[in-house]
């Protein structure tokens, strides 16, 4: 989401601590080239530093701040995104700390039309959605990383140049004890919509520009607090336009209010407007205080190559979507994942360079996915000719007495994992009776296993999840023996001898209905690029 | 959900009484202002493409009906 209009004032009740600031080695003459620099530390960029770590891949994480997250931002964390954090151990903490929801409810005007469920199958190890603010996120995996070893965190230490090189990047960076420059064998830019890398380099980033315009409210509001995401078309309170509701931790709700195109920013920014806004909305006898205050504009971009030779972009420095459907802050971990075990195989030596350029088809393809998705909703929620609004209008006219209606109601289609079906790593099905069941290029799913889950029993590298018998896969490939009684088999459409090779970032590489290890080795050099 | 099937547009009449239908259709706009008309439209042509149910078809329509 752009910041363009951006924040007028912060009166939050969160604690925005000051990360410590070291002077830099270089400025001595000390420090060595660096295997992965990462620029900004987000979302994207402390998690690909912990995946990294894991895979026993230093890095070094500049960021021209010393904090979080100012403002609540990216508050809708997805399932996938929890599967990928817990592997650092910070999920519990975000759940504990969040709000689980799988419910939403659609009003118009004020009759609810429409309801949904995002997990409607139980035997998951986490929900479809946790709402927590950004800062949180952030301090959770700021923790994790400064305790890493093999992850170094600058604050205040700001890119001002890149230079590639063959076979690296030297990067050029301002600190408070004056400037440096770090050699780099890959440069992963995760600093933002506003990229400084993305700058530096002079690459375009094209898309489209919306100009409707969104104010957010994060109010601590006292009393019962609604769990499940509401959106009104045309409420009551705000007659005109549309409005979404979601609660966040700190009781806290977030209020958008679409404003339309000709709103005054400056004037909806007023506390005593957005008051009454609220006033209208919550009723004479509610009270609440301020957290948070924006007006926003969003627009939809992506960068034509995420890869240019040792630099390599990731979440909103790469592409951008509009906030319906809480595909941006999700979408910078699944790229982190996507690419973290591949920067470590590469740097290893074990697998070729050309796999870095499988971050970029398969990413890419995720980002339009999320453009596309994100788009329609915001087609819906802001039409933008007259023929689009009178459908839109039709159907929520059409939405309580039909279904099929309610289903075209389109206020944001929640993120899941993307797939990249057609990947050059996947290998597609040689066996032509699935009926279902993750097809190569798709994320695995969880079930229950054991006492615990299927996403818990699966390491770092590859796995193999067996069904049923007992097999022997290539070295460093992991097994998982799976059984053949439960949710795992129906959710894999899995029969004795049903085999799955899953990839570290956990989507399928391949399966097969009889395990051959032969076949397995050539799918393992296929993911690797091999 | 329905598969997105692949039939193709009936060129032929399809209706066992065309004009009745045909009648019924206009008539229904009669007393409509412009406005109105387009609402009404725009809830008939949603009504009616779930019912045919065919992605194919319903795309080749919008294909033969643009001007």
């Amino acid at each position: 989401m752009s910041r363009r209009l951006a924040v007028r004032e912060i009166m939050s009740s969160y604690e925005y601590r000051r990360y410590p600031y070291r002077r830099p080695v270089e400025l001595d003459g000390k420090g060595e080239r660096r295997p992965v620099v990462i620029v900004g530390a987000g979302i994207a960029g402390p998690t690909l530093a912990l995946s990294l770590a894991a895979h026993g891949v230093p890095s070094l994480i500049l960021d021209e701040d010393d904090t979080v997250s100012f403002g609540s931002r990216s508050i809708c964390q997805a399932k996938h995104s929890l599967e990928v954090w817990d592997r650092f151990g910070i999920s519990s903490r975000i759940v504990d700390k969040g709000i689980t929801w799988d419910q939403g409810e659609v009003y118009l005007r004020d009759q609810p039309i429409y309801r949904f469920n995002l997990a409607p199958e139980p035997g998951h190890k986490f929900p479809a959605f946790v709402n927590l603010q950004q800062y949180y996120v952030e301090e959770f995996l700021y923790e994790r990383c400064l305790e890493e070893t093999l992850i170094e965190m600058r604050f205040r230490n700001k890119v001002t140049g890149v230079v590639p090189r063959n076979d690296g990047v030297t990067v050029e960076v301002e600190s408070p004890d004056g400037r440096y420059t770090l050699e780099a064998d890959w440069l992963v830019a995760c600093d933002g919509v506003r990229s400084q890398v993305r700058r530096a380099l002079s690459l375009p980033y094209p898309g489209e520009v919306f100009h409707d315009q969104f104010l957010i409210a994060d109010i601590r509001l006292k009393g019962d607090l609604p769990r499940e995401r509401r959106f009104w078309f045309y409420p009551p309170f705000h007659p005109t336009n549309s409005v979404l509701l979601h609660r966040q931790a700190d009781d806290i709700l977030r209020a958008d209010f679409q404003l339309g195109r000709d709103a005054d920013p400056e004037e909806e920014k007023k506390p005593e407007n957005v008051d009454r806004r609220l006033r209208q909305m919550f009723g004479p006898g509610a009270a609440w205080e301020h957290e948070w205050t924006s007006v926003y504009t969003f627009s939809c971009r992506m960068m034509e190559r995420f890869v240019h030779g040792r630099t390599i972009f990731a979440g909103d420095a790469a592409h951008v979507v509009s906030p319906f459907g809480a595909r941006g802050g999700n979408g910078a971990v699944a790229d982190a994942d996507n690419l973290a075990w591949k920067l470590a195989l590469v740097l290893k030596g074990e697998a070729p360079a050309a796999l870095i350029g499988s971050y970029c088809s398969e990413r890419r393809a995720a980002a339009c996915e999320n453009i596309l998705q994100s788009t329609r909703s915001t087609d819906f929620i802001t039409p933008r000719f007259p023929a689009s609004r009178i459908f839109r209008d039709a159907t929520l006219a059409l939405a309580r007495d039909f279904p099929f209606a309610r289903a075209l109601i389109n206020s944001g289609r929640l993120s899941v994992p993307t797939a990249h079906v057609g990947s050059d790593l996947d290998t597609p099905d040689s066996d032509a009776d699935w009926a279902g069941g993750p097809a190569p290029g798709r994320a695995m799913v969880d079930a229950p296993l054991g006492a615990g889950w299927l996403v818990e029993r699966l390491g770092l590298g590859f796995t193999l999840l067996a069904f049923g018998e007992a097999v022997a896969p290539p070295s460093g490939v992991a097994t998982v023996n799976v059984g053949t009684e439960g949710l795992a088999p129906q959710r894999y459409d899995a029969r004795p001898g049903t085999a799955y090779l899953i990839r570290p970032d956990r989507y399928v590489a391949a399966r097969w209905r009889r395990f051959d290890p032969a076949a397995v080795e050539a799918a393992l050099g296929r993911a690797m690029a091999n | 959900m329905t598969e997105a099937a692949s039939g193709t547009l009936r060129r032929a009449l399809n209706l066992a009484r065309p004009d009745d239908v045909y009648n019924a259709i206009v008539d229904s706009h009669k007393d409509l202002s412009d406005e109105l008309c387009r609402a009404f439209d725009a809830k008939l042509i949603l009504l009616l493409a779930n019912h045919i149910g065919d992605e194919a078809v319903i795309r080749e329509a919008l294909r033969e009906a643009t001007p």
